[in-house]
This record gives structure tokens, C-alpha cells and sequence, in this order.
């Protein structure tokens, strides 16, 4: 049993880490909190939903690749719109008022997104279905949640070779250490912002849209994620690559453990740790700042 | 009064402050000179309780206050001004003076009465503005002040501290010319009144001639030389140092 | 001296009065409730902005003390039936958050900015799933009933509790409220007032003039969390029935988005932005579901072109209406 406690723990930690990583990245490039991640993600969700219903027909790997493309760009699409409209006009205000406008987008988005896709829950469970399950030392566990933990893998990779091998990357990173210096070297300021926002969004949206085929999309479906994401980057520190996905292992080797002994427990453990280590060591185990 | 022996700090591996030792009595006024990013600032802070020294030993009336938190300090009788105004923006020049009254006369935990009822602190006050000139800005914003006036209110909150040990950085420099011997007229006066002893950061050699009685030189972390003004200025080290200075 | 100072806001002070104490003649029993719920949060807001417009620190976990205060109602009911009138209720509402919001400002004050914010927010969490989970210590999820209880003795018979609200009852709420404000208004201008707007404009000053900073903060904290308390108690007789729900951190954005809207800027924004909000989700939720909508777009607006809210709208109206003086 042991083993499949583990195994369900590492891919609660690879979801952890796909949720976090929009939270990160916007946190880090651009300082913002952004309490509509979770709102974000349930955009993701729900237009993963909607398209798997529509490809009901198609093959696995089609309906999956049009599906998940199909949240990514509709979450980047919107993160683009918000950062265009509404968020530019923030920087120069206080760190309170961040806070408090992207409460307000959470709340516009939620019901946006009750507007558009209904008040009811939306399932999509084919693409977990379809892959089937194997036999892991005499348990049997369900493809696809390894099918989740090979995508958090290959999005952290993506992140890391972004950050480390493209200009872009590059230039987020400058922005992220000393954003007067990165204005002073003539970065375009503004595109690289809106990057950073899409980025962030788009990966949000990745989350959810992977996360529909497990759990339907429900209204408030992003309201724990976005939560739990916030302990992630809390415990592996802001802007932390490698904190995020160590943040992630904790949070959800800790969850499945604990759910599975002390099941009462779950999120309350999960909250004291997040603010033990704040107050121990704000910026988190690699956290900088 | 006030003893610093065998002071050190360093930033990282910036050695800042390589040894600092002097003393400033009751009623002597010092001036601390030497060129920009000699320690100056730093030896401030360090005496004040922003920062702490990585050795050595500060002593106020023969009281350790080396690693003492800055509130205690106050409490005991230190008191600064800042180079670069700090000041409480939002609240009225009035407020910002009246609050070092509280602070310092151990009211500013009351919370009954409304502030305005403490006639004796508010008459204070306003004496204190009106010896300072700024009595007119009584119930405009701090924020609201030119540079200048936002400076001699800086002096002025470090004055309503009542110290017996007053730290005073470069406190004319952003004051109009034609004020700064005013300004520091009314600082020495009060000064000379209360017999407090005083260590005054200054570039304006004039201002330094005619206030002070005692002259230190700071260069490269360490004091070059201390004392009477009409020495120090003599010796060579000096004068190289501080006129290599473009001031 | 002071009566000069004090004349033109005591006479309004004092005709707000009145126009409270005379609305049953005028509204109907339903309102009068509305306003029981607008008054209590007034209380909360009024706590809120201690911390937010005079002290300079966001809280988005207010609703931890809150529901510290109507728990401690409810689990009053529930483990001392025997002892549980109107003055023990809320002597418990106001003692239980006082500790609470002692023991996790402690833990939050060390913090400024955005580490304060989401520290409050955890802390709020972090109760909120205590309180969800011990269902067999709190009820969970189902949360706790709350009767009317005695007064001082009094009970009120043969009152069916409909009744009771809109009776007796809206004028103890009234009554607790004037207090609560009128305590909240000696505080903001007493000299510690003073010295925790200085703690808001120049940390560093602060202490170099001899103020222990954390210390100030907790303080204002603590006073904070107590008034919310109260809200919570006052409130759980008015809504009879408490969840978790109220510990939510959505609710406690809520609260910062009613301080706002009324305008935090000035000392009785969080009153007026209490009413308003109460009203304006009666009609948000009567005529749309897309209460959250409404929320949502307000708050963007008001913080893109209105930060002052209401009443720094009406106060920019006056400002500028008035003939300007040298």
C-alpha cells in the first residue's frame, strides 16, 4: 500500500507543480500575487472539457492534443487580455492594490465562467478512460496519472531550458533580479510583462486542463488549486525553479501520507507548514529576497 | 558621555569601519568630516542602533549600548536627524513633532483621550516649530513641505527627542543658503542650553569653523584625526584627504 | 477646546443617531434585519481599517477572528447551554478573538506588505480548515445553530424569533454599534492613533524616535481581530446559524472590498461601504446570479478609478464645490 501512496503522491506533486508554476513565474518576473490564477485554471478546465466533449469522436492523442492546446491558448489569451487592460495600469500603484484587482478578476472571472459554460459540472473523463491501467507490483494504477506526471516533467524542462537557453528566458530572469537594471539595459519592458502574464496564465491553464479527465470542471473548481499553489511557491520559495518542484514533492508526498492516515488532518498540516516556514524563512527553501 | 572603543563593521567583504575610537563629552560639538562613502553614514547608524558593530564597544554614560535595540537608545537619550528626510509624510508637521513627545515621554500607548487634549505636549510642540520656524506649517502635511523646510523639520523631530546625545547628519545640506546659519544658530543655542553633547556630520567648512569646538576625520574606515579645528585642518594627511574631495 | 473641535462630526454623529434609533418606525422588519447585518459588519469594517488605513497593513484572513468571535457563540451553546446568555456570548466572542488574533499576530507582524497579506491569508485558512474538519467538535461543515439567548437575565417570552429580531434586538445592535465606533474613533485619534500613522508613513522614523514597530503592529492587530469578534457575535444572532463558510478568505475579501467601497480614506467609509454592501448584494442576488460578477467588475473600478470609494467620492465632490480658499 506504501508504494501506492507514494505513487499517488507524486502525482499530486506533479499537478502541485504545474499549478504553482504560472503562480511562480508572475510572482517572480513580475512581484504580483495573482489571486485569479486559480480562476485561470478553471479556464483551462472548463474549455478542456467543452473541446473533449466536442472530440468525443476522435482519436486519444487528438482529442488530448486539441483539448489541451485548445485551454492553453484560450488561458493565454485571457491573461493577455487582463494584463493589457487592466493589469498595466497597476505597477505603479501600491502592492495592496495588486492584491486587491486580481481579487476582483477572480471574482469577474468566475461568474464569466459560469456565464459562458453553465452552472453545471462538465465531465470528461475519455481521455482517462481511454488510457486504460496498468498493473504497478500488483496494484493497479491508472495511466494517466502517469501520463500527468511525464507533462509536469516535460514542463519543467520546457521552463528550465526557457529560462536558461532562450533570450527570453533570459531576459525574464533580468527582470525577476533587478527589474531598474533590466530597464536601464534597454529590455523591452512591457512586451517581456505581457510575456511573463501569458506565460503564467497559459500554464494555469495547462493545470486545469489536465486535471478536467480526473475531476469534472465544477464552478470554483480553482479555488483549492489556487490555494494549494500558493503553499507550493510559499514552501519552495518565490521565483524558485527548483523550489517549486521541491515545494511540490513536500506538499504532496505530505498530502497523500497524511490522507491516507490522518485524513482529517490534510489541510490543516499543510496550512501550519506553509506558515511555519513563512515565519521561519519568508522567501521559502530557495527563495531569493 | 558617549564612548566608542575598537569599533568595527564590515559589509560583506567591505571592511567599512576599520577601527573607530572617540569620545564626545557633555556640551562639546563635534563635526565629523571626510569624504563621501568614508563610514560616516555608517558610524551614525552604529551609534543610533539601525546597525550593529561587528566589534568594539559603544558606551553612553558609561552604560553598554552596543547591541542595544534602537527604541532603548532613544529611551537612554540618543537621537538623529537623517541625511535623506524621513519624515511622517502623511501626518501634519505638527503631528510628526508632537509624536517624538509622546514617544519620549512614554505617552504614545494612550489611547483614550484624543491627542489634541494633551495641551502640554501640543504647547511644546509648537514651540518647538516656532523655534525652528516652521510654526506657519503647523497643520499642513509634512509631505506637503519644500526640501528645505522638510530638512530643518527633520532637525527639528531629532531636537523634541530631547537628547542628551544629539546625531546630526549633514543637517544644512539641502537648506537654502541664506538659511543654513539661521538653522544652525537655533540648533547650537538649544543645544548649548540643554548641554548636549553633539557629533555633526558637515561638508560646509565655514558652518564647521564657526559652531563646532572639536573636528574628526574619517578616511577610509579609520579616524585620521581628532581634535581642536584649528589642528586638524593643519595637518597634511588630512588636507589631502578632504581636499580630494569635489565639494 | 474640544467641543470646538468635536461640533460639526458629533452633531452628524448625533443625528445619525436618531435617524438608526427612529428606522423602525419607517422601514419594515425585513430592512431592519438588512441593517442588523450591515451594522455588524460596520463593526468588523471599522477593525479592518485600524489595520488598513491607519497602520498600512492589508489583511485578507480578517474572517479567522470573525468566526473566532461566532464560534466562540455557538460552541457557548453547544458545551455551556447552561450559561449561555447575550453578555456571556459576546464577553466569550470578544475574549476568544482577542487570543486568537493575539497568537497569530504574533505571528504576522514580523511581516510588512505582501508577506503580511498572504500570512493572514494562510493563518485564515488554516482555522477555516480546523474548523471544517473537527466536525465532531464544531460541527463541520453544518456548522451550529444559535437561538436567541437570555439578556442579562430577561428572556423575552412568548417572542418568536422573527420577532425578536426586528425588536429588541435592532436596538442592542444599534447600541453595541455606537459604542464600537465611538471606542474605534477615541482610538484613531488618541496619541496612539497618532504614533501607529507613523509606524504606516516611515518605519525606520519610528523606531528612531523610540517606537517598538512589531510591538505597535500587534497591538493594532489584536484591537483589530477583537473588533471582528464582536462583529462575528453580534452577527451569529442575527443570522442564527454559523458555518465555516465565514472563514473563509473569500469572505474576508469581501470585508476588504466593503472597506473599500465605502472608502477607506476617511474614518466612516467602512460604515458606509458596510450598509452599501449588504444592500448591494440583496439586489445583486434578487436580480442576477452573477453576484460575483458584480463584485468582481465594482472592485476593479474602484480600484482603477475610485480608490477613495464613497465617501472620498463625496468628499472630491465637496473639495471641489467649495470656493477655494487661499
Amino acid at each position: 500500500m506504501g508504494l501506492i501512496y507514494a505513487l499517488n503522491g507524486l502525482y499530486f506533486a506533479a499537478f502541485l507543480f504545474l499549478t504553482s508554476l504560472g503562480l511562480n513565474i508572475i510572482l517572480g518576473v513580475m512581484g504580483i500575487l495573482n489571486l485569479a490564477h486559480g480562476s485561470l485554471y478553471a479556464v483551462g478546465g472548463f474549455v478542456a472539457a467543452y473541446l473533449i466533449g466536442l472530440m468525443a469522436q476522435s482519436s486519444l492523442p487528438v482529442m488530448m492534443l486539441v483539448a489541451v492546446l485548445g485551454a492553453v491558448a484560450v488561458a493565454g489569451v485571457v491573461g493577455f487580455v487582463l494584463e493589457t487592460t487592466l493589469l498595466k495600469h497597476m505597477y505603479r500603484r501600491a502592492l495592496e492594490y495588486q492584491l486587491l484587482i486580481t481579487f476582483g478578476i477572480l471574482m469577474l472571472i468566475e461568474d464569466l465562467i459560469k456565464l459562458i459554460f453553465g452552472g453545471e459540472s462538465r465531465y470528461a473523463s475519455a481521455p482517462f478512460d481511454a488510457m486504460g491501467s496498468i498493473d504497478i507490483m500488483g496494484h493497479i494504477y491508472s495511466v494517466y496519472f502517469l501520463f500527468v506526471m511525464t507533462c509536469a516533467l516535460a514542463a519543467g524542462l520546457f521552463i528550465w531550458w526557457l529560462m536558461v537557453r532562450t533570450r527570453l528566458g533570459i531576459m525574464l530572469r533580468a527582470i525577476e533580479m533587478d527589474r531598474e537594471m533590466a530597464q536601464a539595459m534597454g529590455i523591452p519592458m512591457r512586451s517581456l510583462t505581457i510575456a511573463a502574464f501569458m506565460l503564467g496564465s497559459a500554464f494555469a491553464g495547462l493545470a486545469g486542463a489536465l486535471v478536467v479527465p480526473t475531476t469534472p470542471a465544477v464552478l470554483g473548481m480553482g479555488m483549492d488549486p489556487l490555494i494549494m499553489a500558493f503553499i507550493v511557491v510559499v514552501i519552495g520559495g518565490l521565483g524558485s525553479l527548483k523550489g517549486a518542484f521541491l515545494g511540490a514533492l513536500i506538499v504532496g508526498l505530505t498530502r497523500s501520507f497524511t490522507i491516507a492516515y490522518f485524513a482529517e488532518l490534510e489541510m490543516p498540516l499543510l496550512f501550519l507548514i506553509a506558515v511555519v516556514i513563512l515565519v521561519i524563512r519568508p522567501e521559502g527553501l530557495f527563495g531569493q529576497k | 558621555m558617549l564612548q566608542v572603543q575598537n569599533v568595527q563593521k564590515s559589509f560583506g567583504q567591505f571592511m567599512v569601519i576599520s577601527e573607530a575610537s572617540f569620545s564626545v563629552e557633555k556640551n562639546e560639538v563635534v563635526a565629523l568630516l571626510g569624504p563621501n562613502g568614508a563610514g560616516k553614514t555608517t558610524l551614525v547608524n552604529l551609534i543610533s542602533g539601525h546597525l550593529r558593530p561587528d566589534s568594539g564597544k559603544i558606551l553612553l554614560d558609561d552604560r553598554d549600548i552596543t547591541t542595544a535595540p534602537a527604541h532603548v537608545r532613544i529611551a537612554l537619550g540618543i537621537a538623529r536627524n537623517f541625511q535623506i528626510t524621513q519624515l511622517f509624510e502623511e501626518l501634519s508637521v505638527l503631528d510628526n513633532v508632537r509624536n517624538c513627545l509622546f514617544s519620549i515621554e512614554g505617552r504614545s500607548g494612550r489611547f483614550f483621550k484624543p491627542a489634541g487634549a494633551y495641551r502640554k505636549m501640543k504647547e511644546e510642540a509648537v514651540n518647538i516649530l516656532e523655534t525652528f520656524n516652521l510654526a506657519q506649517f503647523s497643520s499642513e502635511l509634512a509631505g506637503a513641505l519644500s526640501e528645505g523646510d522638510k530638512k530643518i523639520l527633520d532637525t527639528a523631530m531629532a531636537f523634541a527627542l530631547k537628547a542628551k546625545f544629539l546625531l546630526l547628519d549633514e543637517p544644512t545640506s539641502g537648506v537654502a543658503t541664506s538659511d543654513k546659519f539661521k538653522v544652525m544658530d537655533t540648533i547650537v543655542s538649544a543645544i548649548q542650553k540643554q548641554g548636549t553633547a553633539t557629533l555633526i556630520i558637515e561638508h560646509d567648512m565655514d558652518i564647521v569653523a564657526e559652531y563646532t569646538d572639536r573636528v574628526m576625520v574619517l578616511a577610509e574606515g579609520r579616524i585620521l584625526a581628532d581634535g581642536a579645528s584649528s589642528e586638524v585642518m593643519e595637518n597634511k594627511e588630512v588636507k589631502e584627504t578632504l581636499f580630494g574631495v569635489s565639494d | 477646546m474640544k467641543k470646538y473641535i468635536l461640533n460639526p462630526r458629533a452633531a452628524c454623529y448625533a443625528v445619525a443617531l436618531i435617524v438608526l434609533l427612529a428606522l423602525p418606525q419607517f422601514i419594515t422588519p425585513y430592512h431592519l434585519t438588512l441593517m442588523e447585518t450591515g451594522l455588524s459588519l460596520a463593526i468588523m469594517g471599522l477593525g479592518v481599517n485600524l489595520l488598513l488605513r491607519y497602520t498600512g497593513l492589508l489583511s485578507f484572513g480578517h474572517g479567522a477572528y470573525f468566526a473566532a468571535g461566532a464560534y466562540a457563540v455557538g460552541l457557548l451553546y453547544m458545551y455551556l447551554p447552561d450559561h449561555f446568555s447575550f453578555e456571556n456570548a459576546i464577553l466569550a466572542a470578544l475574549l476568544v478573538s482577542a487570543a486568537i488574533s493575539a497568537l497569530f499576530g504574533l505571528v504576522c507582524v514580523r511581516h510588512t506588505r505582501v508577506f503580511f497579506s498572504i500570512l493572514t491569508l494562510a493563518l485564515c485558512m488554516l482555522l477555516f480548515a480546523v474548523l471544517e474538519k473537527a466536525y465532531h467538535y464544531t460541527g463541520g461543515s453544518d456548522g451550529i445553530r444559535v437561538p436567541i439567548p437570555l439578556f442579562f437575565g430577561y428572556e423575552f417570552e412568548g417572542m418568536r424569533r422573527f420577532q425578536f429580531l426586528c425588536g429588541p434586538y435592532y436596538y442592542i445592535v444599534v447600541g453595541i454599534f455606537a459604542a464600537a465606533s465611538l471606542t474605534m474613533l477615541a482610538i484613531v485619534n488618541s496619541p496612539f492613533g497618532k504614533i501607529l500613522q507613523a509606524t504606516r508613513d516611515n518605519e525606520l522614523r519610528a523606531e528612531m524616535i523610540g517606537i517598538r514597530v512589531k510591538r505597535y503592529r500587534l497591538y493594532a492587530f489584536i484591537i483589530s481581530g477583537t473588533f471582528s469578534g464582536l462583529s462575528g457575535g453580534v452577527w451569529s444572532f442575527v443570522n442564527g446559524h454559523i458555518t465555516p463558510e465565514i472563514c473563509n478568505w473569500v469572505f474576508s475579501g469581501e470585508v476588504v472590498y466593503m472597506v473599500l467601497l465605502g472608502g477607506f480614506m476617511i474614518f466612516e467609509g467602512p460604515i458606509v461601504g458596510a450598509v452599501a454592501f449588504t444592500y448591494l448584494r440583496l439586489y445583486a442576488v434578487a436580480t442576477t446570479q452573477y453576484w460575483m460578477l458584480i463584485i468582481g467588475a465594482t472592485l476593479i473600478f474602484l480600484v482603477l478609478a475610485l480608490p477613495g470609494g464613497i465617501t472620498g467620492g463625496i468628499q472630491s465632490l465637496i473639495n471641489r464645490l467649495k470656493p477655494k480658499n487661499a
